[in-house]
């Protein structure tokens, strides 16, 4: 049966069959059939890397294995969530090690995004923290993977959006807390060069993120709130959060309950968003304790907010720049700035270095941008990808729902290493979605 | 701690079912034909509750080994819940005697062998409770569900008479009469939303109608009304309509 599916930014919306499987047993029933396929977990990347005609749900694929509360290793299915790994792990004192903007995600797919967090300058992305996984191929054969054996498969599945197979299981090192919460820094830039200035001197902080007004002009361009954050420990605590230091937040959640009308937001919404986001901090800098969805999930509080960019949907922008390319983010921004196209989430962060084929982050600047889908957008972002490539940057499949495939291959120079390896463990070339499809990654 | 035994343990409401009631701290004995599948899901269960869970073989169509398998069971469940069945495709049952009669025999005589042998103990005991999954497909047979629908309604009344023989030793027996419910089985089907449950839902309604002691629930409460209504229908309309 035929239904209507889209991931998180509701463009492009497609019709797929769906097949779940619970135990490794049908999913070798699932494989052996003759039809090509794309695995899907959550739906939580933005564009089409999940979508294909056949997708397989791993979300049934979901148990934890083995959980060594010594030393911090996790054991799991791809089909998990990391808000149950939180539930399991936080109580016993442990924490994530990476972990990006949302907790709704399957570990499956935290993989096949190697996604980084906070704290990619000092941590990596998600991969540094992989012990050991089980790929099982379109074959039905399950390949153990790491740094160590079968490193090829290892390094094309970290970042390589599904294309090398169903990942069965992972096994990766968590983070020691001594408590649930976070001490939190916050503090206002005027503009885009004291912020470049602030993400340096506050580089020793193990999250940092900041969010920018990307519509303000003239002395204050780029004004915005750096967020800097450590895990709290029992002496940052009070009274009153000592007594549970480990506690699981409540699960409370508002639901935004239908589409907003596309109209809604606009120019004039944005900026006025952005004035009281920018004017909610009095003061220039505000010290405090919080727990920690309110510092990394603070749009999970909101089921479904992805409806408040209406039924056409949006594409989120994410692009990486080198560090010493910030003039290249000066211009993105002007041209944003110039067009209207106001972002209500505008999100800079400093990646550290990284080696890999595949996987977004290399060290630089990344911005990540909201754009509701409207007729001009898509001629617009193939302007802002042509600056990006000018600059050497390059940008995030995992919220790509339409970028062209000399776009991908110019930001990625291991792209054919990568695209061989894919074809060394899947010969029959039934691993394949519709960015693939549409990134030549696995039609030529 | 109480223990609950899920035979059918590899299925999507039995999977539901067995973290319900792990996460309410009973202990959990999961049981399905081939155990080794049954692993992660124990180890599942142990990490997140914190409670014992054993995985144990068994199948429902090998009658004779069911009293060896109930007795080896330590410590003896306090409850016992019946979820396995199986639903083939019906014109294919029609003209294969086979799948026929594997589908009476797991729906239907798989179970009753089982629940006796458990009844049995229960009695004895004076104390324990079975809950049996049937479906509201065995409230009126029809052509789409030939089979399934009449081992259904075989095992429904089975459990109404197990009710009444074990009322006075204090065994209580609960069925349940799920409408549509979105699991591997109905995958392929375009089922109506405002109708069908999750195997959470289902799982949840479970727990809260054992701890009531209810005799008959359907899941969800409306599929009551609605077999009503079905089975009002006069069978000289129902034989020609299309169901």
């Amino acid at each position: 049966m035929k239904k209507q599916i889209t991931n998180w930014g509701n463009y492009p919306v497609i019709e797929a069959n769906e097949e779940s499987f619970s135990f490794t047993e049908q999913l070798l029933e699932l494989l052996s059939r003759e039809e090509h396929f794309i695995a899907r977990g959550n739906g939580r990347c933005y564009g089409d890397a999940s979508l294909a005609g056949n997708t397989i749900s791993t979300l049934k694929f979901d148990k934890i294995l083995s959980f060594d509360k010594q030393n911090g290793i996790f054991e799991c299915q791809s089909g998990i969530t990391l808000d149950q790994i939180l539930e399991v792990i936080v109580p016993a004192g442990w924490f994530l090690p990476i972990t990006p903007g949302t907790k709704f995600i399957t570990i499956g797919g935290a993989v096949a995004s190697d996604v980084h967090g906070k704290n990619h300058h000092v941590d990596g992305s998600f991969s540094n923290h992989i012990l050991e996984m089980d790929i099982v191929l379109a074959s039905g054969e399950t390949v153990n993977c790491s740094t160590v054996v079968h490193q090829d498969l290892f390094e094309a599945t970290c970042g390589g959006m599904g294309l090398t197979g169903i990942i069965g299981k992972v096994k990766f090192r968590l983070k020691k807390i001594e408590t649930s919460y976070i001490r939190q820094k916050q503090i206002k830039a005027e503009n885009l060069a004291e912020l470049i200035r602030l993400f340096d001197e506050y580089s020793h902080y193990t999250y940092s993120v900041a969010w920018i007004d990307c519509l303000k002009e003239g002395s204050q361009f780029g004004r915005s709130i750096l967020m800097l954050g450590e895990h709290a420990e029992l002496k940052d605590l009070d009274d009153r959060q000592r007594k549970e230091p480990l506690r699981l937040p409540s699960k409370k959640q508002i639901n935004f309950p239908f589409n907003l009308p596309s109209w809604v937001l606009n120019a004039y919404t944005v900026k006025a968003f952005n004035f009281f986001f920018y004017a909610k901090n009095l003061k220039k800098e505000i010290n405090n304790v919080v727990g920690y969805e309110p510092f990394f999930y603070p749009l999970d509080a909101i089921l479904h907010w992805n409806r408040g960019y209406g039924k056409k949907g949006f594409v989120q922008y994410q692009f990486v720049l080198p560090l010493d390319a910030s003039q290249g983010l000066v211009e993105i921004l002007h041209r944003i700035s110039k067009k209207g196209m106001g972002s209500f989430l505008a999100v800079l962060k400093v990646f550290g270095k990284q080696e890999s084929i595949i996987s977004f982050p290399k060290e630089g600047y990344t911005l990540a941008l909201d754009f509701p889908v409207r007729g001009d957008l898509l001629a617009f972002l193939d302007e802002l990808d042509q600056v990006v490539l000018q600059y050497g940057g390059r940008l995030y499949m995992s919220k790509d729902a339409r970028m062209k495939p000399e776009v991908l291959k110019s930001g990625y120079p291991e792209l054919d290493k990568f695209k061989e390896i894919i074809r060394k463990y899947n010969p029959d070339g039934k691993i394949h979605s519709n960015q693939s499809d549409r990134l030549f990654l696995t039609i030529n | 701690m109480p223990t609950a035994l899920i035979l059918g343990a590899t299925s999507d409401i039995g999977v539901a079912i067995a973290k319900k009631f792990a996460s309410e701290k009973f202990d959990v004995i999961l049981a399905a034909r081939k155990p080794e599948s049954l692993k992660p899901l124990e180890s599942d269960i142990q990490i997140r509750y914190g409670v014992n869970c054993s995985s144990r073989a068994f199948d429902a169509l090998q009658y004779d080994t069911h009293m060896e398998f109930f007795n080896s069971l330590h410590p003896i469940p306090e409850i016992s819940i019946c979820v396995f069945g199986i639903l083939d495709d019906e014109a294919l049952a029609f003209d294969e005697w086979k799948l026929t009669e594997r589908m009476i025999n797991t729906n239907y005589t798989g179970a009753v062998s089982i629940i006796n042998v458990i009844a049995k103990k229960y009695i004895s005991l004076r104390r324990g409770t079975i809950i049996g999954i049937s479906s509201v497909a065995g409230d009126r047979g029809r052509a789409s569900k030939l089979i399934y629908a009449s081992s259904k309604a075989a095992f429904t009344t089975y459990l109404s008479g197990l009710r009444n023989k074990c009322f006075k030793d204090q065994v209580h027996v609960m069925t349940v009469q799920p409408g549509f419910v979105y699991t591997k089985m109905t995958e392929n089907q375009p089922l109506p939303k405002a109708l069908t449950s999750t195997p959470a839902e289902v799982a949840g309604i479970i727990y809260n109608a054992y701890l009531k002691k209810k005799n008959l629930i359907y899941i969800k409460w409306f599929w009551r009304y609605i077999m009503f209504i079905i089975q009002s229908i006069p069978e000289f309309m129902f034989k020609k309509m299309k169901l």
